[in-house]
């Protein structure tokens, strides 16, 4: 009897990993990109769409890459705390203008203050989709090197801020 | 008052499924006839009150009622009527409540169409369906209801996600659901037999048509969401390998080894366990799937708002339901006599490998679905499991079944040579062999994958040809005269390779462009030349849309306007790819309009896929296969002649 009770064996073991699981936040999953080279890319500049951007551009300092959008309720709440940062240059931030109109998005940049170095457009959503991109905003700490170090989910919040992005962001400017 | 009404019938159900899941199980084990009689009644009650349930929600869709918590969220005033219909299943509370609708009606389908059963059979498959409805009941009445008031009521509804607002979301989740529900019939029906301890032939022959039943739904409802996926988001990908799809999935491939499986039993009485565990695996991954969706324990694009305590509600739910019947199954199992031996090279040895291929397929699929939550709640680190995973362990494994699928239809059962196998099937193979070397060639480009691809479909299809060739020269009865499951299995067979014939087309073949267009430019894919002409604006009923306008044409011969759009739906400021397809049986020119660059030029999207709708076009063949199938004339037996196979094989 023993070998028919190996199939509720091993239901058992994946019912206890689905009770644990459901404590865990998916949401925290980094992005297997970390550690690895920023994906290449050359996108529209949102002010001035004529001249492009590509982050090889930035080697040898460290930044931000702030996915947002002007549809994204999210993005409107992390948007003081990027001002601010701004404001502090301490580091700069870069945004990936994602899936957006163009005339939206500068109104709101307008309306809301604008925190980014540059904005890119990444209209169609391609950079995003490299960039493994499942939610906006979406925050991208790239090292000098060009390599990802850290990605935020989610809004940036004032506890991410000080415990990880900028302590790491001090660390990578040694 | 009409959504009180709905909820008071949903609680109406559950006393219902409470009676028709405990008194005629206990019935057929004391062998009361009054309570096993019980059965039919109760599953009838319970459609009409859960239809009635359905009904008031789908009335306070329509009605605009916004003082309806679940409405308010899901629809607004200026939604089309079709779409305020599918809102209902738009959301969690309402997917449920379809997801309780469509077993419901499973369960009205055994009542009615199962006359040819012994009673304490039928009584025994209802309960185990009541038991099922209770769990689902209980879940939508205490985490998920449905009928919640809002007070006051909203003046409009948020408006249904607009991904969902679109044809092929109306029907992708019935379908899904059909299927996935679907498989509860074949698992009743495996309980039932564990409870009796009657595992035969006539057992298998019951639950076959049901197991065929719902494996075409699932076929369909995946084909479907695929569909969707290709033309909506408008980058023309057709599988992302999402948990979401993972989970829709799995329940397939498990399932398509219980259809063939089920086949061994009916036909040698062999493979009784193994079968019986594939009917509770099926069944048990559909219920995982809903788990996985509905408790959030897994990050997917198809992100729903979750809550805790409904993940919970979910996982106590199966580890009840699937723990119970694995503790039934390892009690009732060694029990159960093994059927006909067979010899290595046999029909019966070719379905164990097709089996054990297609269960490897799905544990590893599984595997990778949920890597990333081992690795989390271990403490190990955080990960994700992309495409690279799935298509380099996937493959492989499907290289084999494909190759033994054309060897099956000719094995015979118990004992079968393998060289008279290759004799027959000698011209089935030159016929791959000459299709995989010139095909790719007269295509302009040979890789070994195209040809490997195209090698596996011709011999599916030219083994198929042969064995209807060969069988109906030496039965003589013409074409006609054959069994339609021998020809449902033929064309699902030929649905696969068909399938497999687009997947290769289309990786191998495919190109695509993303350019910059003003009006009057051009662009050539794939021999197919498109003329920019310009972009107007347009109102949808709940819409503003840019509609773009492009001349196709072919060899200096225009073909038609394409208008891909982009819309912006008025409630929740999201943007929507529209792209504008044109459809061929060997190519679809696909286009999808970008983002306006500045005052006159766009950025556009265009591709060339060789034979994509060849993919869905399979599973439709497969769908149809099933559906011959299900029709053989065997499975309606009066029941005089199946009373006595339960007699034989009880006593065998």
């Amino acid at each position: 009897m023993t070998r028919f009770l190996v199939p509720l064996g091993i239901f058992i073991v994946l019912v206890a990993f689905l009770a644990i699981g459901l404590n865990l936040n998916p949401r925290e999953v980094p992005s297997p990109l970390v550690g690895k080279p920023a994906p290449a890319f050359e996108l529209p500049q949102l002010h001035k769409p004529d001249e492009k951007f590509a982050p090889r551009e930035m080697q040898g300092k460290v930044w931000l890459l702030n996915v947002w959008a002007s549809w994204c309720a999210s993005c409107r709440q992390e948007h003081p705390l990027l001002v601010d940062l701004s404001e502090s240059k301490i580091v700069p931030i870069y945004g990936l203008n994602y899936k957006d109109q163009r005339e939206d998005a500068l109104r709101w940049l307008k309306q809301l203050g604008d925190p980014y170095v540059m904005s890119i457009s990444d209209a169609e959503g391609r950079t995003g989709i490299d960039y493994g991109v499942y939610g906006v905003p979406e925050t991208y700490v790239i090292d000098k090197a060009g390599v990802i170090r850290y990605k935020q989910i989610g809004p940036v919040t004032r506890e991410a801020l000080d415990g990880k992005i900028l302590p790491l962001v001090k660390e990578l400017q040694k | 008052m009409i959504p009180e009404l709905g909820h008071f019938a949903l609680i109406l159900a559950l006393f219902m499924v409470l009676v028709q899941g405990t008194l005629p199980l206990i019935g057929a084990a004391r062998g009361s006839l009054p309570w096993i009689a019980l059965a039919r009644p109760a599953a009838r009650a319970q459609f009409l009150l859960v239809a009635t349930a359905f009904g008031c929600l789908t009335w306070a869709f329509v009605a605009n009622d916004f003082s309806v918590v679940y409405v308010a969220q899901h629809s607004n005033s200026r939604l089309p009527l079709i779409y305020r219909i599918a809102g209902v299943w738009g959301g969690h509370e309402g997917s449920l409540l379809l997801w309780m609708l469509m077993l419901s009606g499973w369960t009205l389908a055994v009542s009615a169409l199962s006359r040819h059963l012994p009673d304490t059979m039928a009584a025994r498959v209802l309960g185990v369906l009541g038991l099922v409805a209770v769990g689902f009941l209980l879940f939508i009445l205490f985490t998920s209801n449905p009928f919640e008031r809002l007070l006051p009521a909203a003046e409009d509804g948020r408006d249904l996600n607009p991904l969902l607002q679109d044809p092929g979301l109306v029907f992708h989740p019935p379908m899904l659901y059909m299927g996935y529900v679907g498989f509860s019939v074949a698992f009743a029906f495996a309980i039932a037999a564990l409870l009796s301890g009657q595992l035969d032939a006539a057992w298998a022959r019951w639950s076959r048509p049901w197991t065929t039943a719902a494996w075409i739904f699932l076929t369909l409802g995946i084909a479907l969401g695929s569909w969707w996926a290709y033309y909506e988001l408008g980058w023309g990908g057709w599988w992302f390998w999402d948990p979401v799809e993972n989970a829709s999935f799995l329940p397939w491939l498990v399932g398509t080894a219980l259809v063939h499986s089920l086949a061994v039993t009916e036909k040698r009485g062999s493979f009784k366990n193994w079968t019986v565990l594939l009917a509770i695996a099926a069944f048990s991954l559909s219920l995982l799937g809903t788990f996985l969706v509905r408790s959030g324990v897994l990050s997917s694009v198809h992100a729903f708002a979750t809550d805790p305590r409904r993940g919970i509600f979910i996982l106590i739910l199966l580890a009840i339901v699937i723990g119970g019947s694995l503790l039934l199954f390892a009690l009732r199992a060694p029990k159960v006599g093994l059927g006909g031996s067979f010899a290595l090279i046999s029909r019966e040895s070719l379905l164990l490998m097709n089996n054990v291929l297609l269960v490897v397929a799905a544990g590893s699929v599984l595997l990778g679905t949920l890597y990333p939550l081992f690795i989390d709640a271990l403490g190990l680190g955080k990960l994700s499991v992309g495409p690279p995973y799935f298509n380099s362990v996937f493959a492989p494994l499907m290289v084999p079944a494909l190759f033994l699928m054309a060897l099956g239809p000719f094995a015979r059962w118990k004992h079968a040579s393998l060289a008279d196998m290759a004799k027959r099937l000698r011209s089935a193979f030159v016929a791959a062999l000459v299709v995989a070397i010139a095909v790719p060639l007269a295509f302009g480009q040979w890789t070994p994958l195209i040809a490997l691809g195209l090698l596996l479909a011709t011999w599916i299809i030219a083994g198929s040809v042969v064995n209807v060739i060969e069988r109906v020269r030496a039965t003589g009865g013409g074409l006609l005269a054959q069994p339609r499951s021998w020809y449902g299995m033929h064309l699902a067979h030929l649905g696969i390779a068909v399938f497999v014939i687009g997947v290769t087309m289309v990786k191998g073949y495919e190109s695509e462009k993303d350019v910059r267009m003003e009006p009057d430019d051009t662009v050539s894919v794939g021999g197919y030349t498109f003329r920019f002409v310009g972009v107007r604006e347009a109102m949808g009923p709940n819409y503003r849309a840019m509609v773009g306008e492009l001349e196709l044409s072919k060899d200096g011969k225009v073909l038609r306007t394409m208008n891909p759009e982009k819309r912006q739906y008025l409630s929740s400021a999201m943007p929507m790819t529209e792209a504008a397809i044109d459809t061929g049986l060997l190519r679809d020119v696909y286009v999808s309009l970008g983002e306006p660059i500045d005052e006159r030029a766009w950025s556009v999207r265009v591709y060339h896929k060789p034979f994509v709708d060849w993919i869905w076009g399979g599973c439709l063949l497969m769908a149809l296969g099933g559906l011959v199938a299900m029709s053989d004339r065997r499975y309606r037996l009066k029941k005089a002649a199946s009373a006595r196979v339960v007699t034989q094989g009880a006593a065998a």
